[in-house]
């Protein structure tokens, strides 16, 4: 047992670190770090960085262009990019649709759709949700009809992250209405720019616009965009759902943002003294970080295990739940480093451009619609509750 | 990286597994509990004869040379079976503070003597009005003839009722909660000056409140400088209570899933009901801190000093915390029989609860890691 990294590991890890010093665009990091606007320019502009070194695409196997990399030097590598500030993948096209076309796909379709997607130059959005259809995703009504070498769709998707980007969509359809709830859906790739497609903004609750509506009204798709067979799409969702995700825990980002929590806490004054000397606030900062701690041991035995040949299956929802837990945690306590300042709503500040006066301390004006932008984590990718069930359904047998 | 048990690690695993199998249910668990010394002499001849009493202690002494991951695969086993003998007390604690400071004849006399089986100790520290602070120590040593006389109080000391020998830390030198000054003594249980008023704890162990007025001692190592060897027997106690609690809170966790898979209510098993699943969901998820965090702490103790502290504060204090989750919802989930002495599980909830209580409990630990905070992880 030894639960330090090799000397592999370290010199897999000084290479991205080296990586990332020379090639993570400076306005871009100053960007993440300071909780601004990231246009979409600014994520291709990386992505592309990424591919010209083989970076992009951890999960793929190599003779597609993965990178090949086992589980713990895919965890080394999201903690630097945190650590430095570099922003998210994409998970879309790279991590979502695209593993559903290597396992599923045919050779045309993973001909077309992968190099644009290594490349960047396709932009994705997922078609899962409805408005009749969240954690019951199987209860999903938008409905494919097969008129000759066409798909015609009708109804409607939502919460459609950054779709006002994409250009195509992967959609989860209904193909056969009286099957059982599972057994009619497939699994369709379309083109945004089809007639018959609208995007509707939906502002949350942070003033962001970053999900939309999409609506289909007799959207023709030709039959060869389908994945796998008609009415198998079920098959496709499930896999992608359990499909490998090493940084669902989000260790990289908590550490990260805990350690500029730190740093607030030591620069802001109370009663004369920083911030960090305070009892109850530094008895919370001790909380977050044992069990940041304790998360971070659990992912790596995650990792380790994955590794090891086992697959981590379930056992991700633990750190689903234990992971947005915390972010979420650290979301309040950075909302609490405000004060009075959490207050103002100044969305014109996150411009990388806004050149005029700040209202309180500079890191102020972004946490408290950070706080409220984060309660999505309990909620998507299977809510929190979700997972629950999940893992009561699989690992504990309930 | 490489979480996966060593060889002779995974055969010291099931040597332990097969002994609490085999030789530790429930009823003769209560049997030696509720026996007159509380354990089983004959138990403790097992665990010589199995070579457990030796693992922390060098080959030259018929002891395995282990470290925080053997004394966490020891311990845990011992977590699942409620293991009642002086294992902490006399190897982990008192053991490894004399194989630390002790003379060579000293450990040639001593830890022969408890790998053999034929030496039980307790670790008198902590005192009455110090709480979990090891550096308050206000029972004084003065040299006496050869020798030293030790007079003072020590508090809820464990298994102090039985032992042969007590290990003392008392202050030669300097002012209460001074870290300067401490020494470790060896005192005979049975000598003139030492008085002790042993009972049971809540947990079914045994401890003792000890006074020693001019009690003859027998001083380990240099005078006045205990203090850094005490500190990594506490380590090593520390790694062995979390991994204890861990092991403890895994078969809370099994019974409690058992119960509500068999127990019917409304004409279908309580499980099916998602109140009480995710309860469950929530049971398992604080086990799984425990666990890693037993593993960190275990895999921490040669690193340099802060960091190895801040990890062992981190790792008690989860087991605090997670443990008490886990306790009470396992008593929950069991409704009125968690409740009963007769249920296996009560006993588990006592055990995990008071392991918080031993060696510095969440908020102890918690003030230390607060102390901590700036202590850079990377640095490790």
């Amino acid at each position: 047992m030894d639960i330090n990294y090799t000397p592999e590991e370290l010199a897999f890890r000084d290479e991205v670190r080296a990586f990332l010093d020379e090639k993570l665009p400076k306005d871009i990091a100053s960007k993440v770090k300071n909780s601004q606007h990231l246009g979409k320019e600014d994520t291709i502009r990386w992505q592309k960085i990424l591919n010209e070194k083989g970076w992009m695409a951890m999960h793929w196997p190599t003779e597609h262009g993965g990178t090949g990399w086992s589980p713990i030097q895919k965890h080394i590598f999201e903690e630097e990019c945190a650590e430095y500030g570099a922003p998210t993948v994409l998970p879309f096209g790279v991590n979502m649709v695209a593993p559903v076309l290597i396992k599923f796909g045919t050779d045309e379709q993973k001909q077309k759709y992968l190099p644009p997607i290594l490349n960047s130059d396709v932009w994705w959005c997922q078609g899962y949700s409805e408005p009749g259809a969240g954690s019951d995703l199987a209860g999903l009504k938008t409905k494919a009809v097969r008129e000759g070498d066409h798909y015609v769709v009708n109804g409607q998707k939502t919460w459609t992250t950054l779709g006002q980007h994409a250009d195509w969509i992967f959609c989860l359809v209904r193909t056969d209405p009286n099957a059982k709830k599972q057994e009619g859906i497939s699994f369709l790739l379309i083109d945004m720019e089809t007639p018959g497609i609208t995007v509707r903004p939906l502002i949350t609750l942070d003033g962001e616009h970053e999900v939309n509506e999409v609506f289909f009204d007799d959207v023709k798709v030709p039959v060869e965009n389908l994945v796998g067979e008609e009415n198998k799409g079920w098959t496709c969702a499930k896999y992608l759902l359990t499909f490998e995700r090493t940084g669902i825990a989000g260790v990289g980002q908590s550490k990260a943002a805990l350690k500029h929590l730190k740093e607030v806490a030591r620069k802001v004054q109370q009663n004369g003294k920083p911030l960090i000397e305070d009892p109850l606030f530094r008895n919370r900062l001790a909380d977050v970080e044992m069990e940041l701690m304790a998360l971070e041991m659990t992912n790596l035995r995650t990792v380790a295990a994955a590794q090891a040949g086992g697959v981590p299956g379930a056992e991700s929802s633990f750190l689903k739940i234990m992971g947005t837990e915390l972010r979420q945690e650290i979301t309040d306590l950075f909302r609490r480093a405000a004060g009075p300042y959490a207050q103002p709503f100044l969305p014109e500040t996150f411009d990388a451009d806004y050149d005029g006066e700040m209202v309180g301390p500079d890191f102020a004006n972004s946490v408290s619609t950070k706080y409220f932008n984060m309660r999505k984590l309990s909620i998507f990718g299977g809510s929190n509750e979700i997972q629950k069930n999940i893992i009561a359904k699989m690992i504990l047998g309930l | 990286m490489d979480f996966k048990l060593s060889d002779e690690q995974r055969m010291l695993e099931e040597t332990v597994g097969r002994l609490v199998r085999d030789g530790y249910p429930f009823d003769v668990r209560e049997k030696a509990r509720t026996s007159e010394l509380g354990f089983s002499k004959e138990m403790w001849q097992q665990f010589a004869e199995l070579g457990l009493l030796g693992v922390p202690f060098s080959e030259d002494f018929g002891g395995f040379n282990g470290g925080g991951p053997e004394l966490m695969v020891v311990a845990e086993g011992f977590g699942r079976g409620l293991v009642l003998e002086p294992y902490l007390a006399t190897v982990v604690l008192s053991g490894t503070l004399i194989n630390a400071l002790g003379s060579d004849s000293q450990k040639e006399a001593l830890i022969s003597a408890i790998v053999g089986g034929e030496l039980r100790l307790a670790l008198a520290a902590y005192e009455p009005e110090g709480r979990y602070d090891h550096t308050h120590v206000a029972t004084t040593a003065e040299k006496s003839g050869d020798g030293y006389v030790i007079s003072g109080s020590k508090a809820v000391v464990l298994h102090g009722d039985s032992a042969d020998k007590l290990v003392v830390i008392a202050r030669t030198a300097g002012n209460a909660n001074d870290r300067n000054g401490l020494s470790a003594f060896v005192v005979d249980a049975a000598a003139e000056g030492v008085s002790r008023r042993g009972y049971e704890t809540i947990d079914g162990l045994h401890a003792a409140e000890i006074s020693l007025n001019k009690a003859p001692a027998e001083l380990l190592g240099e005078e006045g400088n205990a203090i850094d060897a005490l500190e990594k027997s506490l380590a090593l106690g520390i790694v062995a209570l979390c991994a204890e609690a861990t092991g403890a809170m895994e078969v809370a966790c099994d019974h409690t899933l058992n119960y509500i898979k068999e127990r019917q209510q409304f004409g279908v098993p309580i499980g099916k009901f998602q109140a009480l699943q995710h309860r469950m969901v929530e049971m398992r998820m604080e086990l799984e801190k425990a666990r890693s965090m037993t593993i960190l702490a275990a895999c921490s103790l040669e690193l340099s000093a802060p960091v190895c502290a801040k990890r062992l504060a981190a790792a008690k204090a989860i087991i605090g915390k997670s443990g008490r989750k886990v306790a009470e919802e396992a008593i929950q989930l069991h409704g009125g029989m968690g409740m009963m002495e007769e249920t296996a599980v009560s006993h588990y909830a006592k055990r995990i609860v008071m392991i918080d209580h031993q060696l510095g409990d969440l908020g102890y630990h918690m003030q230390q890691l607060e102390n901590l905070l700036d202590v850079d992880e990377d640095a490790a």
